[in-house]
């Protein structure tokens, strides 16, 4: 007797633990072998781009903090320096240095947050993730004492930042290099070298190298499959040619290099922050010459960080107002999902939410 | 430690009209912009030329000029040689709204055009599946659009007592 199979259509979100936010699947299953992948998005969308064209260009940096609400610094360093480029502003050089520092942490809390909720998608519940927001606390607890805020910091300015640090910063962030340095060690012990670990990710949705780079992939998705594109090096902005660090780059560009990539970034972004903290200067840490709103002059202006995610970039159009005539966000989340359809397709349904937290999404700069 | 070299226009502009001839309606030191009906070509050609290689799309914006026409702009980056160019073309008005899909040349248009369909209603032929990605599907109007007014949904009132209390 043969008995006659037929694929399912199931529903994976968009209220489940695993899709990081409000992400919705559409998975046909043959068995528990995924076939077909379609996403729904959309559900966080508030209409950024349209509410920022009725704003002036000091209170967009407001909604910048709120796309990728895991990494408001490097979203306000991304925009300002769009605006700086549209309008000519000049920074002073210690602002420069308060910028990458703050940056450079964003960066590490964004990938402990990142690498905690893989481990618990792989099945590690619980622990590690509760041992990674202990070490992101003292990342937020700098980030209060600098600007007030911890998560939506509002920190940055055209021309600057906000508020000077604080004298308690830099001997708190002295202390805070060598522990975190401990931390990364422990966690590469505890996670990476862990052998169900290993199975569960090793060789887990591939991206190939060149399907990476055609679908726009960037960041640590990117580099994990071979790339050696990052931001930082390749078109060096603020001051990012002052410091000394490597780009981690897979081989496979399967779900554990990209954990791997990530692990490996939180290092290289503690070298850049020993170097900062040695060689931060003194004077003002916003342009003096800055009053009030900003009149940018007709044009137009692109500009990009390599953010947590991967490229996160800028590009206003400016009527001559005192706000962007058009606001556009080039989101890495978004577009790293382009090839998500071909990594997924084959896997299991258990690996297709392991390939899914490996790219790292943030729903509010998918859906913005 | 380098930078990304925004590639001299007029240069390519040389190029550009040796292989896809007409294709140039004027550029700037900034950015070039080609006819509407060239664009697949142009990129092809962008794509895949010596010494060009633009084989990263790094994103896509349209820009509505009300009330005349509306402009996409293409930013690309070549990784190989690590140079940039800034890519635009125009609809011939606001109601011609239909435009080739640079899917066939690089994957990472598929999402962005989704997202340009969705909120400022410029049609890609040639998507695969052109489908409203952040709205749902009975929306109507995009809301990009200068000229879009938000459709208000009255209130329901509240309902009287059917009878005087007390």
């Amino acid at each position: 007797m043969s008995l006659e199979t037929q694929p399912v259509v199931i529903n994976f979100g968009p209220q489940h633990p695993s899709t990081h936010g409000v992400f919705r699947l559409v998975l046909t299953v043959d068995g528990e072998v995924v076939v077909d992948a379609k996403m729904v998005l959309g559900y966080l969308h508030r209409g950024v781009e349209k509410l920022a064209e009725e704003k002036t260009h000091l209170q967009n940096i407001t909604f910048t903090d709120r796309l990728d609400y895991l990494s408001a610094m490097s979203n306000n360093f991304a925009y300002v320096q769009a605006v700086e480029k549209l309008a000519d502003i000049a920074v002073p050089e210690r602002a420069e240095y308060i910028r990458v520092i703050m940056a450079e942490l964003q960066r590490i809390a964004s990938h402990l947050m990142a690498m905690g909720t893989f481990y618990q998608d792989v099945g590690g519940w619980g622990s590690p993730l509760m041992y990674m927001f202990r070490d992101r606390e003292k990342i937020l607890d700098l980030f209060e004492m600098a600007c007030g805020q911890r998560l939506t910091c509002n920190y940055m300015r055209p021309g600057g930042v906000a508020m000077d640090l604080p004298p308690e910063f830099i001997p708190e962030l002295k202390k805070f290099i060598p522990a975190m340095r401990a931390y990364l060690d422990e966690y590469e012990e505890l996670i990476a070298e862990n052998e169900i670990f290993k199975v569960r990710t090793r060789g887990v949705g591939i991206l190939p190298k060149e399907l990476a780079i055609d679908a726009g992939a960037s960041g640590p998705v990117l580099r994990a499959s071979g790339v050696r594109w990052d931001l930082r090096k390749d078109d060096t902005y603020s001051i990012y040619d002052r410091f000394d660090f490597d780009v981690p780059v897979g081989t496979v560009g399967d779900c554990y290099d990209r954990f791997m990539v990530r692990l490996e970034e939180c290092r290289q972004s503690l070298r850049i922050l020993e170097q900062a903290v040695r060689d931060i200067p003194g004077g003002p840490w916003i342009n003096p010459g800055l009053r009030g709103n900003i009149w940018a002059p007709p044009g137009e202006a692109y500009a990009h960080v390599e953010g947590p995610k991967g490229e996160l970039g800028f590009y206003l159009v400016s009527d001559g107002g005192v706000g962007p005539y058009r606001f556009k966000i080039r989101s890495p989340s978004y577009i790293n999902l382009t090839a998500l359809k071909e990594m997924t397709v084959g896997w299991k349904v258990a690996d297709a939410i392991i390939i899914l937290g490996s790219i790292d999404i943030v729903m509010g700069e998918v859906d913005r | 430690m380098t930078r990304i070299v925004a590639l001299d226009t007029a240069q390519v502009v040389c190029q550009l009209e040796a292989a896809v001839p007409g294709a140039v309606v004027d550029y700037t030191p900034e950015y070039i912009r080609i006819r509407l009906e060239r664009l697949v070509e142009t990129a092809h050609f962008l794509k895949t030329a010596q010494g060009l290689e633009f084989n990263y799309l790094v994103s896509i914006t349209a820009v509505d000029y009300y009330p005349y026409y509306f402009e996409l702009v293409y930013h690309l980056v070549s990784m190989p040689h690590h140079h940039s160019l800034v890519l635009k073309t125009r609809t011939p008005d606001r109601e011609r709204v239909v435009v080739p899909s640079l899917v066939g040349v690089w994957r990472s248009a598929e999402l962005q055009e989704l997202e340009i369909y969705d909120l400022m209603g410029l049609i890609f032929a040639g998507h695969p599946e052109l489908r409203r990605i952040f709205l749902w599907e009975d929306f109507r109007g995009h809301p990009l659009r200068k000229d879009y007014v938000e459709e208000l949904i009255p209130l329901p009132l509240p309902a009287e007592p059917a009878e005087p209390l007390g």
